[in-house]
């Protein structure tokens, strides 16, 4: 009655390439361009692609002309050199009261003429090399910390992180710094309380409420002993001519304000954003109320406060460096803004992990630092990059508080009438730009790099 | 292994010891009046439906979930809000959980040899020999530098097992090693949990795995609405279930 349903292959099915149509250039065409011609027969669709076709071939029209207008600009017509030392008569027309024949380019003998002010401000001539001593360094640094498989490379990150900003700070400033008997005091007072408390606190000599703040302890005091060192050494002459900070300018200037900013607003925002973790209400609250006052004004404000009600509120006769002033500003500013940043990471984060850790014995800082931390760092490297590019190109908003960063110096170089055609300002800006874009551009790359490296989670 | 000798010479002495312990979330009261006593090298296996407490009875032992009264002992050091305590404890009791909750970023031998480092303050030359051998004993010690993303659900599993016996404990609490599992991926646990046991391991296993109860556990226990129910030897438990919770439990689960 029943018919047989029982069914053996007796032949392998032959494992066999797809179709011609469904690899290469023609599956991309077909993708990308005309996917919706499969369905010709309506008309609805016959439109819509046409349409995208029409789209393609105005956005390439654009794409060509804007990138051709660009190069011809910055190449073809642009001014090279300017060998009689005509200053503006080179780089203008013949009506514009110049030598040039025809339409003229970028400008660029102005740019070599002014690219000492451009890159140092109006650092001194004479102690040049000092900057340039500087930029070498960090090139090498950032190599080092860069490439995988540079000799003694674990040091790098340590090297770049102490000495390095000490040899900065003395190269740029002279060091030879007079901190005064009270700072010398304080320090060395918050010194002794915090590490000397902390490491007796930790072997339970001070009681259990001390013992339980005893981590807290240590971390302060290694952190005040550390300003204490970097204070000695900065106040050690080494014959270096002083220089003002107002003398400072250019990508110097961006370049100390963006460091600056990326290399003290990541440790601040990860301690932040645990802080904002904390079963401590006290933490918790003190964290929460920082990030939330940060993130909720403006940098220009940040920077105005910071440079005309700041000096209100000190004493007579304390003085803060403007420079100096601006760093904090932007370090606290960026922090607030990482912290929320790692906080998404720290979420992300499953409860497993957490329990995992606990259940090896793993103390809290262990786990924070071995199993939370590296996870959560690594997902939100995106918006930790995305921070640091945009930190970087916020600095050109302390040219609003008078110093003068590369976009700043740039500006300045404008009012010389010598050099003043109508394609100087178009050429400073085009510099301005492709610079800021190489540096962020490299970051952006660098990050994808990372992410890349670091993807172990779902490679099977 | 030398667990063995120390075991005959201690065997009746009560590893973990809890008494009248009760614990609640917020108004809810999910264990109620627990008393368990487990000797060293006991294997106990814990069942009952879902939502019945088990697992956060033995989340309890390693305080990964805190007890609101009564007394939790484990190796003579009572369970309180003291972290010394608790990192003492934690660092003798071994857990695999249904999730494995292996480091992703961390690769198999580093997941192994994390604990023994940081916690233990083994050298990590002697931490990753031992590792080795422990990941050898669950058969995978090829897999050694993968990371735990490129590995199945079963070898997960396996090398979760291996990490914790990396820090040479005492006590193994297992919390629904295979319930994550494919059922071609049970055996191979199943196998290294019963080799674990012939080793002489104090082990507390949450399982739905019946036939592992039978062959390892010394006493089963079952659990219902937050309570101990009926407590007997496997042989007793499966053949003659006193509580009618319990032949209502049973009848389900092994009814196909």
């Amino acid at each position: 009655m029943s018919k047989a349903i029982a069914y053996i292959r007796t032949d392998e099915a032959p494992s066999l390439p797809p179709p011609s149509s469904q690899v290469g250039w023609r599956k991309w065409l077909w993708d990308n361009m005309f996917s919706s011609m499969a369905n010709f027969g309506s008309i609805g669709a016959s439109i819509r692609s046409i349409l995208i076709i029409a789209l393609t071939a105005m956005l390439l029209y654009f794409g060509i002309t804007v990138t051709w207008s660009l190069i011809n600009f910055a190449f073809i017509d642009a001014v090279w050199s300017d060998p009689d030392t005509l200053k503006r008569g080179i780089c203008a027309t013949v009506p514009q009261g110049g030598v040039a024949e025809g339409p003229v380019g970028a400008c660029w003998p102005f740019i070599e003429a002014k690219g000492k002010l451009i890159i140092y401000g109006r650092y001194p001539e004479a102690e040049l090399w000092r900057v340039n001593a500087l930029f070498i360094a960090l090139a090498v640094g950032i190599l080092w910390l860069v490439w995988e498989n540079a000799p003694l490379r674990r040091y790098a990150s340590t090297l770049m992180l102490t000495v390095f900003p000490l040899a900065a700070f003395i190269l740029l400033t002279g060091g030879d710094v007079h901190w005064g008997q009270g700072t010398w005091t304080t320090m060395i007072v918050l010194t002794a309380i915090f590490l000397g408390g902390g490491l007796l606190a930790a072997r339970n000599l001070l009681g259990e409420v001390m013992f339980a703040l005893s981590g807290f302890f240590m971390v302060f005091g290694i952190f005040v002993t550390a300003m204490l060192i970097a204070m000695f050494v900065t106040s050690l002459d080494f014959g270096l001519p002083h220089v003002e900070t107002a003398n400072w300018g250019g990508l110097l200037v961006t370049l100390v304000v963006a460091i600056t900013g990326i290399v003290a607003s990541l440790p601040l925002g990860i301690a932040l954003a645990l802080g904002r973790q904390s079963q401590l209400p006290l933490i918790r609250y003190l964290s929460i109320g920082f990030i939330e006052f940060w993130r909720g004004v403006p940098l220009i404000s940040v920077l105005f406060m910071s440079s005309v009600m700041l000096p209100l509120f000190l004493p007579e006769g304390v003085e803060f460096d403007k420079l100096l002033r601006a760093l904090i500003g932007v370090a606290l500013f960026s922090a607030a803004y990482m912290a929320e940043v790692v906080r998404g990471g720290l979420q992300a984060i499953p409860k497993g992990q957490y329990e995992g850790a606990m259940a090896l014995g793993l103390s809290f800082p262990q786990m924070t630092r071995l199993i939370v931390l590296p996870q959560a760092l690594k997902i939100v490297i995106p918006g930790i990059v995305n921070t640091f590019i945009g930190l970087f190109k916020d600095t050109t908003l302390v040219l609003i508080i008078g110093l003068f960063d590369l976009l700043g110096a740039i500006q300045l170089t404008y009012t010389d009438a010598a050099w003043s055609t109508p394609v100087t300002s178009p050429t400073g800006y085009l510099v301005a730009a492709a610079m800021f874009w190489a540096f962020c551009f490299s970051m952006s790359r660098y990050s994808q790099h990372l992410e890349r490296k670091l993807d172990t989670g779902h490679k099977r | 292994m030398t667990t063995e000798n120390t075991n005959v010479q201690t065997a009746d002495k009560a590893v973990i010891k809890i008494e009248k312990m009760n614990k609640w979330y917020g108004q809810f009261h999910v264990l109620r009046d627990i008393n368990l006593n487990v000797k060293q090298g006991e294997r106990i296996v814990i069942c009952g439906p879902s939502g019945s407490g088990k697992s956060t009875l033995i989340r309890c032992v390693n305080r990964l979930e805190e007890h609101q009264d009564g007394l939790i002992e484990v190796n003579g050091t009572e369970l309180s809000g003291d972290l010394k305590n608790i990192e003492a404890i934690r660092r003798d009791v071994g857990m695999c959980f249904q999730h494995f909750n292996l480091f992703p970023h961390l690769t198999v031998l580093e997941n192994c040899t994390l604990a023994p480092i940081w916690v233990r303050k083994t050298p990590r030359k002697e931490a990753e020999a031992t590792a080795m051998e422990y990941l050898e004993r669950v058969k995978i010690p090829d897999q050694a530098n993968k990371y735990p993303g490129q590995l199945s659900g079963g070898q997960q599993q396996r090398v979760a097992i291996a990490r914790s016996l990396c820090m040479n404990p005492q006590i193994m609490l297992f919390d629904e090693p295979t319930s994550a599992l494919d059922p071609e991926m049970i055996k191979e646990v199943l196998d290294v949990m019963i080799e674990l046991a012939s080793t002489g391991m104090t082990m507390i296993c949450v399982t739905h795995e019946m036939g592992f109860a039978r062959t390892v556990a010394d006493r089963v226990i079952f659990m219902d609405e937050g309570q101990i129910i009926e407590e007997n030897e496997p042989e007793e438990f499966f053949n003659n279930p006193k509580s009618e919770r319990t032949q209502k439990f049973l009848s389900q689960i092994l009814s196909h």
